[in-house]
């Protein structure tokens, strides 16, 4: 019996953001459990992955959205928490070395050639003859304000990001939020700033207890200030923020700020799969429940974003899926070779493949 | 059975049927008003965030601790802020009035 909870993740395999062209086997967008299973299913077949996502780390909803949560119906698993899940799923495909490109979103989907040109949100580029959409709800995004004239600002003087810490210096900054995003930039971002204010609903935070005494002391010190409060409005002009109107317990009150940090977690969005050309309806992907194959040859759908009679959005169901969009997807990476049905208990060839010889 | 009263985004109210022992997310999806709800009830996503008319924010089951965790992520937070999943319906609800808050837009 194998205990899940010590599998630890193995390392994996990244590459600099903006590589390529880099020709592969097989792109998969998504490393949720679909995508995942999908690397090992291919890897079985002599199938190269290489995964996008648009998160910081793999294992999609069950890392982002319930890694400390149990779940009960994976098959021959009675129980795993959603990273534990996520750490088993990594350490079965590592044998293939499957490459990841996080923290970019898959964007543009050409033909190159005889081959699918996927290009990045941070210009890594990638070409297979097939490419897999494992991508769940969607990509996750960080949610945004909804106030009116929230976009006007957005990327000059709100953002829902740091990309680069020198945006800040000198500034009157704002940061929204009561999560580790919102408390870590807090700490890190404070040096540079003019002056810093951390706004959020109550005085208790979903965050490390070491960054939020931190917090407190620095506020303590005068070096910070920390208002609980909702944002109602944002005042400024021509992109540029003035100040934001806070509402307290007791007052309305109005804040100098000339950047704006807001960190209210993360979200899915379908995004640009959506223009694609695809069989879509009601943002799922119409796909063969026999090959998991879309409208358009080399292109497959597997997981919650899939659709066709009689799908059940579960984990479980992404793994059969996996299988059978990797035995079509043979065809198309290994055109010459047969495909012949294997065992992974007694098959020699796959013991080799996995290392268990 | 009873019913609730949900505003949507387009600021249309949909009067729908409520059954006893269905969260109030369950039954606003149950009856096609778009909602997205990613976790679907874990109490995981904040996606189902709904303000609750005041006249009935207090003849409701406080947040747990839980739900407050999750209502900290949520965009436009409001005193009468409420994650639809963790509202259990009863036939006290009967008559109960939400409005969905802009997180709940499907894409
Ligand atoms: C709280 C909670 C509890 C759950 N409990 C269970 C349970 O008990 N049992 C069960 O079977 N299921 C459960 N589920 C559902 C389960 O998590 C999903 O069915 C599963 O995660 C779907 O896997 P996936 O690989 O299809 O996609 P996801 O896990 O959604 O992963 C998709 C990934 O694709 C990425 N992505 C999408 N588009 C792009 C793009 N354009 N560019 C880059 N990256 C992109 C996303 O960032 C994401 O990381 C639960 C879900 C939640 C939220
Ligand atoms: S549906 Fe996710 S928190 Fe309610």
């Amino acid at each position: 019996m194998v205990d899940l909870s010590l599998i630890e993740a193995p390392p994996i395999k990244t590459a600099e953001p903006g590589s390529g062209p880099i020709e592969t086997d097989m792109v998969i967008i998504g490393a949720g459990p679909a995508g995942l299973f999908a690397a090992f299913e291919a890897g079985l077949l002599d199938i190269k992955c290489h995964f996008v996502d648009a998160l910081d780390k793999p294992g999609g909803q069950c890392a982002e959205l319930y890694p400390e949560k149990p779940l009960f119906d994976i098959a021959g698993i009675p129980a795993c928490t959603g990273q534990e899940l996520t750490n088993s799923l990594l350490k079965q495909c590592s044998p293939f070395e499957p490459v990841f490109h996080l923290n970019q979103q898959a964007e543009k989907l050409e033909r190159h050639e005889d081959k699918w040109q996927l290009t990045t949100s941070e210009n890594t580029v990638l070409q297979a003859p097939c490419i897999v959409i494992a991508a769940g709800g969607g990509s996750f995004v960080p949610k945004k304000l909804t106030l009116p004239n929230a976009q006007d600002f957005e990327n000059t003087s709100l953002y829902y990001a740091v990309r680069k810490m020198a945006t800040f210096e000198g500034k009157n900054l704002v940061i929204a939020g009561g999560g580790d995003s919102a408390l870590d930039w807090t700490l890190n971002l404070q040096p540079l700033a003019k002056r810093l204010t951390l706004i959020h609903r109550r005085d208790q935070f979903r965050a490390a207890p070491d960054s939020v005494a931190k917090m407190h002391k620095l506020v303590e010190q005068g070096k910070i200030d920390f208002v609980t409060g909702q944002i109602t409005g944002l005042n400024g002009k021509d992109q540029q923020l003035h100040s934001i109107s806070v509402k307290t317990a007791e007052t309305e009150q109005n804040i100098e700020c000339d950047a704006l940090l807001a960190f209210y977690g993360l979200t899915m969005k379908l995004g640009p799969i959506a223009d694609w050309g695809l069989n879509l309806s009601q943002n799922h992907i119409d796909v063969s429940n026999e090959t998991f194959e879309t409208s358009t040859a080399g292109i497959f759908a597997i997981g919650d974003i899939c659709q066709y009679p009689g799908k059940l959005k579960l984990i479980l169901s992404g793994f059969h899926e996996a299988a059978l969009m990797a035995h079509t997807a043979h065809h198309y990476v290994h055109p010459d070779k047969k495909l012949v049905f294997r065992y992974t208990t007694s098959s020699k060839d796959l013991h080799q493949k996995l290392g268990v010889t | 059975m009873g019913e609730i009263i949900v505003t949507d985004l387009k600021n249309e109210k949909h009067t729908v049927e409520a059954t006893e022992g269905l969260s109030v997310m369950e039954i606003i999806y149950d009856a096609n008003v778009p909602i997205k709800a990613t976790c679907f009830g874990c109490c995981s996503c904040s996606t189902c965030h709904v303000y609750v008319d005041p006249e009935w924010i207090n003849r409701i089951e406080p947040r747990s601790e839980e739900e407050e965790e999750i209502l900290d992520m949520a965009v436009d937070f409001r005193d009468n802020s409420r994650l639809s999943c963790q509202i259990l319906y009863n036939n006290d609800l009967n008559g109960l009035q939400v409005t969905l808050a802009e997180e709940t837009k499907t894409d």
